[in-house]
């Protein structure tokens, strides 16, 4: 059908290059998955199919309390944001503007806005002195910091849930006697719910993904997978950092699928 | 009002504040606040091992662009500085170009395809866009690196004899850059092109317009808005890019981000480091700026 | 029945907006509904009557005013401490629950203990033909069973008033006129005070025991579907049920003089005087007391047939002639007719 006859939306040479361009996206990724089953030592050279860099991460105890610390922090930074997203995104939709909405909406925008960078010798300033003044140096501060970053990932997709939702479903509900809380138990929560698991993923994803703030918060011996990755890189790089690689590719990809699903049913 | 109207209005203002009130306080403890400390402290005496003396001044703020002489104390124009702002600012902005070079006609397409089609097609952009920005850095390492995939293919190809050295080079940190940022182009073109009717371009080819006539005269000026927004989306991540020249530029071609690092490690001069971590932040909110307006262009003319 | 006053509506004004751009919705309706009665709020759309059955239900609080159930003053209650329901006009079926779940909310909501609220849901659901759907999410449902689902969830309560937001509107033709006579029954049934909300002057007339027509925040007038038609009160009302002429008249004693010199008896007071085209008969034009008038079209409609006449000072009236009298007739375009207003006919009204 290209061929024969004209096609108004077709433009020289824009088909090769996107081709092209979600090529040169996988490929990468695609070599990077594949050396992290290489027999060899190299990242380079293939030897033969092999799980050892799998086994080697396995049993490297840095990598596996970095594995816990990350997602023991992704969980708590995850849920906290979550759940002060949710109720900010209660208190900012679906209701008359009012005063100081707009300095809301900034506040929780901003960590997006921000460079990161500029964020993390923030957070190193400021937890340096806190440091000093409590003594207190465990993983709160990260937890604080990545719950902080993740609140306008988490917003965004129960926002967009809320605005689709019908008001008229909870004024039904408080004509048929429900309460404020009723209406928000039994209505409003059960429709809003896959908007927030949605958005507890993309936090989870995210808090997963940080290593600019971390590697700047974190104090001596707290390293998180990506932190750990990043000094490995310093040094020469084995099948091994693939390996862990694409664990945690896999696990991003199958919350990011979840997330689709979740956030597809809405549309349909 | 009445008082039951004027209870309504109350009742919904205090129940919006009350509800974003903790996710205000984590956001201004833990993100917004401390940037009031950076400022402060951009503000004070270096220190002689890091952090800071409590006592007034504008050094910070003078180091960005000069370096005092260790002898004599004269100020002088600060080279290494600029060099690093000048390479800063035009890697982002090649970055950009490059982005959008590829990054159109790949919205194009996605936009062309048939709808049961194009979710498909985003979900590929999107993966890439969601994983981890180390991995990804990596992975165009692996690429890049003198016994890496590129190299390899090359030299068994017969085009060149010994490996190129690409990586720690400023060519290194544009490939990168391009290659991790490139979603965040694709997406708001998608969103405008995707917006386009199609029947402009019959009305375009029925009067005489050619295939890069079209393009230059109507398909560019109406997608202008997903243009910019892509631009600035690009731009501004790059410029304050940390992990990707770290990583690909090695040590020697820092940017500002490694820079400002520099300062709250090697360099022991916090005041710099804050003074230059502003003057990021406001160039970062002035393209955001401009951001908002072009987005707010855009649902004008198109919603 | 005795004559109780299940709704009222003192002096309500509501106000969307502030200062300039402010727009009175509502502009000083005083309103009684009787119990056990019938009641729709007639009216083109932006007319404010939507916005007085939110402040019957309690979603909006009026600007000024008050608004009482059963004599007690509610303006300041919420809705889920009214007693009161009302049936969403998008019918607001919570998506995640099923019918029976739908129905039974309110009664849960109340606390009320399970079985009750098993057996509530039962009767409700076999008194809007619904039994066989129980267990159903309300998405697989048509809209005429959606309509049905959304009365029996706002009737389960037993609410002293039913509040209709233009529930029909939804529905093709054939299903309106069957939920139109349903609702009717289901009135009669529960004995339930039922306010209902519509822009269709046909359902208003079909269904009401009274009529409360509206216009620009203002009630025009409030009667008996009968006495709507037959003596609206002014030009709006008139002009919005049904099909009608208008003349401008000098008023006489106990009747009007036409443009065209004619006098005709006609009750009321006013400068206007109107008559519906079926209460028109075409003569011969030398019938005894007929207005001479010229035959410009005719438009046939099946069982009716529209004449449209002009008189000798150029008025233009329309007559709706029974389309087999037309035969016998037998007029055509420019004839000369006489036409005859039928006795207690023709009304005279404010503009």
């Amino acid at each position: 059908m290209a061929e024969r006859g004209f096609s108004v939306s077709k433009l020289p040479a824009f088909r090769p290059v996107a081709l092209g361009v979600f090529l040169a996206l996988y490929l990468p990724i695609f070599t990077l998955v594949v050396y992290s089953f290489n027999a060899g030592n190299s990242i380079a050279v293939w030897d033969g199919f092999s799980l050892k860099w799998y086994l080697s991460a396995w049993e490297n105890d840095a990598v596996k309390t970095a594995t816990l610390r990350s997602l023991y922090i992704a969980t708590f930074a995850s849920l906290i944001a979550t759940t002060a997203a949710t109720m900010a995104a209660l208190g900012t939709t679906r209701r008359k503007a009012f005063k100081g909405q707009t300095f809301i909406y900034v506040m929780i925008n901003q960590p997006l806005m921000v460079p990161e960078i500029v964020t993390a010798v923030a957070l190193l300033i400021f937890f340096a002195q806190i440091k000093v003044f409590t003594g207190y140096q465990g993983l709160g501060y990260l937890i604080l910091a990545h719950a902080a970053f993740c609140i306008p990932f988490a917003y965004l997709p129960i926002r967009a849930r809320l605005e689709g939702m019908d008001l008229s479903l909870e004024t039904a509900a408080a004509d048929l006697y429900a309460s404020p809380w009723q209406t928000f138990r039994y209505v409003t929560l059960p429709i809003l719910a896959p908007g927030i698991a949605a958005g507890a993923m993309l936090a989870f994803v995210i808090s997963l993904d940080d290593v600019v703030i971390t590697e700047f918060v974190k104090s001596g011996g707290q390293d998180t997978l990506p932190t750990y990755m990043l000094g490995q890189m310093r040094r020469a790089i084995t099948p091994e950092v693939n390996a862990i690689s694409t664990a945690l590719l896999v696990l991003t990809v199958v919350l990011l699928t979840c997330f689709f699903l979740l956030t597809r049913k809405r549309n349909q | 009002m009445s008082r039951a109207e004027d209870a309504m209005t109350r009742t919904a203002t205090r129940n919006g504040w009350l509800l974003s009130t903790p996710a205000l306080i984590l956001l201004t403890l833990a993100a917004a606040g401390p940037l009031l400390i950076v400022l402060v402290y951009s503000f004070l005496e270096k220190g002689q091992y890091g952090n800071v003396e409590w006592a007034f001044s504008w050094d910070g703020w003078v180091g960005i662009l000069f370096t005092r002489d260790i002898f004599d104390g004269t100020l002088g124009l600060a080279d290494a500085h600029l060099t690093i702002f000048w390479r800063s600012v035009k890697l982002s902005l090649m970055t950009t170009a490059i982005t959008f070079a590829l990054g159109f006609p790949t919205a194009w397409f996605i936009a062309t395809r048939p709808a049961a089609e194009r979710g498909m097609w985003l979900f590929l952009i999107t993966i890439p866009f969601w994983t981890n920005l180390l991995i990804r850095t990596f992975a165009i390492n692996e690429v890049l690196r003198s016994e890496g995939l590129l190299n390899t293919v090359l030299i068994s190809l017969g085009l060149i004899d010994a490996p190129l050295q690409i990586m720690y080079t400023d060519r290194a940190v544009l490939i990168g850059m391009a290659y991790v940022y490139l979603p965040l182009m694709v997406l708001p073109l998608y969103a405008a092109i995707e917006r386009f009717d199609m029947r402009l371009l019959e009305a375009a080819y029925d009067l005489y317009a050619s295939r890069m006539q079209v393009l230059r005269h109507v398909i560019l000026p109406i997608v202008k808005p997903g243009i910019v927004a892509g631009s600035i989306l690009v731009f501004v991540p790059s410029l304050g890019a940390y992990v990707t020249p770290r990583v690909l530029g090695g040590g020697k071609n820092m940017m500002i981000g490694n820079f400002i690092e520099l300062q709250f490690g090697q360099g022991r001069n916090w005041p710099l480091g804050a003074a230059l971590s502003m003057t990021l932040l406001v160039v970062v909110m002035v393209a955001l700026l401009f951001y908002v307006r072009a987005a707010n262009r855009g649902s004008n003319t198109n919603g | 029945m005795t004559q109780k006053i299940a709704v009222a509506a003192e002096h309500t004004v509501k106000s969307f907006g502030q200062g300039k751009a402010s727009v009175r919705a509502l502009d000083d309706v005083s309103l009684e509904i009787q119990s056990g009665e019938f009641f729709t709020l007639l009216g083109p759309s932006g007319c404010g009557k939507t916005t007085l059955l939110r402040l019957i239900a309690g979603f909006e609080a009026p600007t000024s005013g008050r608004i009482l159930l059963d004599g007690a003053d509610v303006t300041e209650l919420p809705p889920n401490r009214r007693p009161v329901n009302t049936v969403f006009q998008s019918y607001a079926l919570f998506p995640h629950l099923t019918v029976a779940e739908n129905v039974g909310f309110a009664l849960k909501m109340q606390g009320r203990k399970k079985p009750e609220v098993d057996d509530t849901v039962a009767r409700m659901l076999a008194l809007v033909k619904m039994e066989t759907f129980a267990t159903r999410k309300t998405a697989q449902l048509s809209g005429g069973q959606q309509q049905r689902v959304a009365l029996a969830r706002a009737l389960a309560p037993q609410p002293k008033v039913l509040l209709l937001d233009e529930p029909l509107s939804a529905l093709d033709l054939k299903l309106r006129k069957e939920m139109q006579v349903e609702l009717k029954r289901l009135q009669k049934e529960t004995g339930i005070t039922f306010v209902f909300v519509t822009h269709d002057q046909e359902e208003a007339l079909t269904m009401s025991d009274r009529i409360g027509v509206m216009s620009a925040g203002k009630l025009q007038q409030v009667a008996t579907p009968r006495e709507i038609y037959t003596a609206p009160v002014n030009r709006f009302v008139a002009s919005f049920i049904g099909e009608t002429n208008f003349l401008p008249v000098t008023p006489t004693q106990g009747g009007a003089r036409l443009g065209c010199g004619a006098v005709v008896a006609a009750a009321g007071e006013g400068p206007v005087l109107t008559i519906r085209p079926e209460q028109i008969t075409v003569t011969p034009v030398d019938a005894v007391g007929a207005i001479p008038a010229t035959v410009d079209a005719q438009v046939y409609f099946g069982t009716d047939t529209h004449c449209h006449l002009r008189l000798s000072d150029g008025e233009r009236v329309t007559a709706r002639i029974p389309s087999p009298a037309m035969g016998e007739t037998g007029v055509g375009i420019g004839q000369r007719v006489g036409l005859v207003f039928a006795p207690h006919a023709a009304r005279l009204i404010r503009e």
